[in-house]
């Protein structure tokens, strides 16, 4: 029978299944970081439990490590400031010695956001199971791959027997056709494919984008999209591996070698979904009609094309979503019927595992060369996704552009996605961000965030609001 | 894990949809190694407000929460269900769940209960004045008025909560079919069988 990709991977990863449907899942890679394994290990150490397959797992502190430098000039480590945060890192370097886990620590030039490091090292491959406590785990489908996020009860389950109890999610199809325009990137992609079926709109599904744009998309680009699956509700996203994805992975250090690597490749070809495999659910989505496309709210499904005007409340069906958009509006201090490419913003974040990969970086550069951040901005960050990142960025002298046009450059970790650490957006104060959430304090108490590609975050450095990038690029990529 | 048959009481009214963990429990929230003390934090940013329901003299404590469609959804921050338990909430009541909050809350024994909106809205009335059951056994959810409600549980899940089953521990017995799982894997894909190839 003709099958999705979904369910060629997750039948391929079935132990056993028990009689109501539940099954027992293999699970092939296991990445960690400081924030939410901490209680797994310590259930671990309570129970004596072992860790059954230290070599599946990979360790690296990302989340709320501080993003300025960490060591001083002659080498040594800095320590970091904030108690908690200095705690968490501890207890994780402790775990992973006790339990012989492999690790990048904060200093290691393979340092990194857990989703940048798994595909740049080859950890993450074609066709297998991918989890981490994060849920933009789902990043990682971007390279075929079953990839999702996990509780801290689940990283315990993953540490302890490298299975997870599950139920087989639905199968959802969103088609893209036809090509995007000039200046339009896989972020606005995304960003419109969650405005239109809603942040609930994959729940209890598996997402495959299917179509010519995602086969013509680099891994970075298929990444970033797979990341924001999440934010419609799919617990993972699939794009399926083609010669681009070998590419890729090939010659990354944890990659399979020799003979390995061509037997990989010949099973990697058959991971596609069947002529006449059937999808629970199916959405078409025309490329043509996508334009560089922002935030407005406080939901990832709020979103606008930057050419359009904040909507009014009485302008959605929904009762719910009238009341939900009065209260976005009023946490946003934003007016319906404002034109959004009036909106002036005083921060800029580019970075997160959406966007920091070092293609996203280049977008950035190739709008900042030459210009410097308007007079509105107050504060700029640009946070590789990893240490290895920051050193290609560097060797293109990207760095030189960030810094030359009044941006600083960090070290590289989830930084001001997610208000953890000390990159905060101030109360009452706006962003331009790549990154994945727009939430209510998401950034910081009271921060309001747009989210918005990498290219129209510089673009918004530069003019010190939202703008459409287009304007300020002759020739767009 | 604690086992659950029931859970009877009165029942806040919060009734918001597409309620992210960011509001359950914001991120600075997160720089813990324990789960303990997490309520404090619990839906910090709405609870500014003197007036909020969750530290009304009816509501504070009560164990049962009744939330909007697509409750959970966003990060899958566990501590979202810790500080939901720290709250004193053993139950959610809401027409969806994120995939990985319902997950989430099952492994700390917090019932899930999905239900469509009409009902919600029927409970959100009796919950104003009222207590609301919450039976496991049956699957039902009844109010003192003779509402008498069903809803769905997965029967593994239901059975592991009704016994108060650690899920760890019961896979851990399946060491035999697991490692069977691992040789065959070894021999049908030997490169995904070697792991990440770097010393520990």
């Amino acid at each position: 029978m003709a099958k999705t990709l979904y369910e060629k991977i997750w039948n391929a990863h079935i132990v056993e299944q028990k009689d109501d449907g539940t099954c027992l899942i293999f699970i092939d890679r296991h990445l960690t970081h400081e924030v939410t394994s901490p209680q797994a290990f310590e259930s671990l150490r309570m129970a004596g439990r072992k860790v059954r397959r230290p070599d599946l797992t990979l360790a690296v502190p990302d989340h709320n490590l501080p993003t300025t430098p960490r060591v001083d000039a002659d080498g040594h480590r800095l320590p970091i400031e904030d108690a908690q945060s200095a705690a968490q890192l501890a207890a994780l370097e402790k775990n992973v010695a006790d339990f012989g886990i492999p690790y990048f620590d904060a200093t290691a030039p393979e340092q990194g956001i857990v989703h940048v490091v798994g595909p740049e090292q080859g950890f993450s491959l074609p066709g297998a199971t991918i989890v981490c406590g994060d849920s933009h785990t789902a990043a990682h489908g971007g390279l075929g791959a079953l990839a999702f996020g996990i509780g801290s009860s689940e990283t315990e389950h993953v540490l302890a027997t490298q299975t997870l109890m599950l139920r087989q999610s639905k199968s959802m199809e969103v088609r893209v056709e036809g090509d995007l325009g000039p200046g339009v990137t896989a972020k606005d992609l995304i960003l419109h494919i969650i405005g239109t079926i809603g942040t609930a709109g994959g729940t209890g599904h598996v997402i495959e984008y299917r179509g010519k744009v995602f086969e013509e998309m680099s891994i970075e680009a298929r990444l970033t999209v797979c990341n924001m699956s999440i934010e419609a509700g799919a617990r993972a996203g699939l794009i399926a591996p083609d010669e681009t994805t070998f590419a890729y992975i090939k010659g990354r250090p944890m990659a399979p070698k020799g003979a390995d690597w061509e037997a990989a490749v010949v099973y990697w070809r058959t991971l596609k979904t069947d002529d006449g495999a059937v999808f629970d659910k199916s959405v078409v989505i025309d490329a043509s009609e996508i334009e560089p496309t922002v935030t407005w709210g406080t939901s990832p499904e709020d979103t606008v094309a930057i050419g359009g005007v904040v909507p009014h409340p009485e302008s959605f069906a929904d009762r719910s979503k009238q009341e939900a958009a009065r209260a976005s509006l009023e946490y946003m201090g934003l007016e319906p019927g404002q034109k959004i490419d009036s909106i002036e913003v005083q921060n800029i974040f580019i970075g997160s595992c959406t966007n920091s990969r070092i293609e996203d970086l280049r977008a950035a550069a190739e709008v900042l060369k030459g210009r410097k951040v308007h007079p509105n901005i107050k504060w700029g960050i640009i946070v590789p996704g990893s240490g290895l990142v920051k050193m290609q960025a560097e060797a293109e002298g990207l760095d030189k552009i960030f810094t030359e046009a009044g941006l600083e450059w960090r070290e590289p970790g989830c930084s001001a996605c997610l208000g953890m650490n000390p990159d905060k957006v101030p109360p009452g104060e706006r962003s331009a961000s790549t990154s994945n959430r727009n939430f209510v304090g998401r950034q910081g108490p009271g921060a309001r965030t747009h989210l918005v590609s990498p290219a129209m975050a510089a673009a918004a450095a530069v003019t010190g609001r939202l703008a459409d990038v287009r304007e300020l690029v002759d020739e767009p990529a | 894990m604690e086992a659950l048959s029931k859970v009877e009481g009165r029942a806040i009214p919060f009734g918001r949809k597409n309620i992210d963990t960011d509001v359950i429990i914001p991120g600075h929230w997160l720089k813990t190694i324990t789960r303990e003390g997490l309520g404090a934090g619990a839906f910090e940013a709405l609870r500014k407000d003197p007036e909020n329901i969750f530290d009304s003299e009816a509501f504070s404590g009560s164990p049962i929460l009744i939330a909007g469609d697509n409750f959970g959804c966003g990060s899958s921050r566990e501590h979202a269900a810790w500080a939901l338990l720290d709250l004193g909430i053993r139950a959610v009541i809401a027409p969806s769940f994120s995939d990985i909050f319902s997950g989430n809350a099952f492994k700390n024994g917090i019932l899930t209960v999905a239900v469509p909106q009409d009902v919600i809205d029927r409970l959100m009335e009796v919950a104003q004045t009222d207590p609301i059951s919450i039976d496991l056994e049956t699957q039902t959810v009844t109010t003192p008025f003779q509402d008498r409600f069903t809803f769905e549980l997965d029967e593994f899940r239901r059975h592991c909560l009704l016994n108060g089953l650690d899920e760890v521990g019961l896979t851990l017995m399946r060491d035999e079919q697991i490692a069977g799982y691992e040789s065959k894997m070894a021999n049908d894909r030997p490169w995904m069988a070697h792991g990440n190839g770097i010393a520990a």
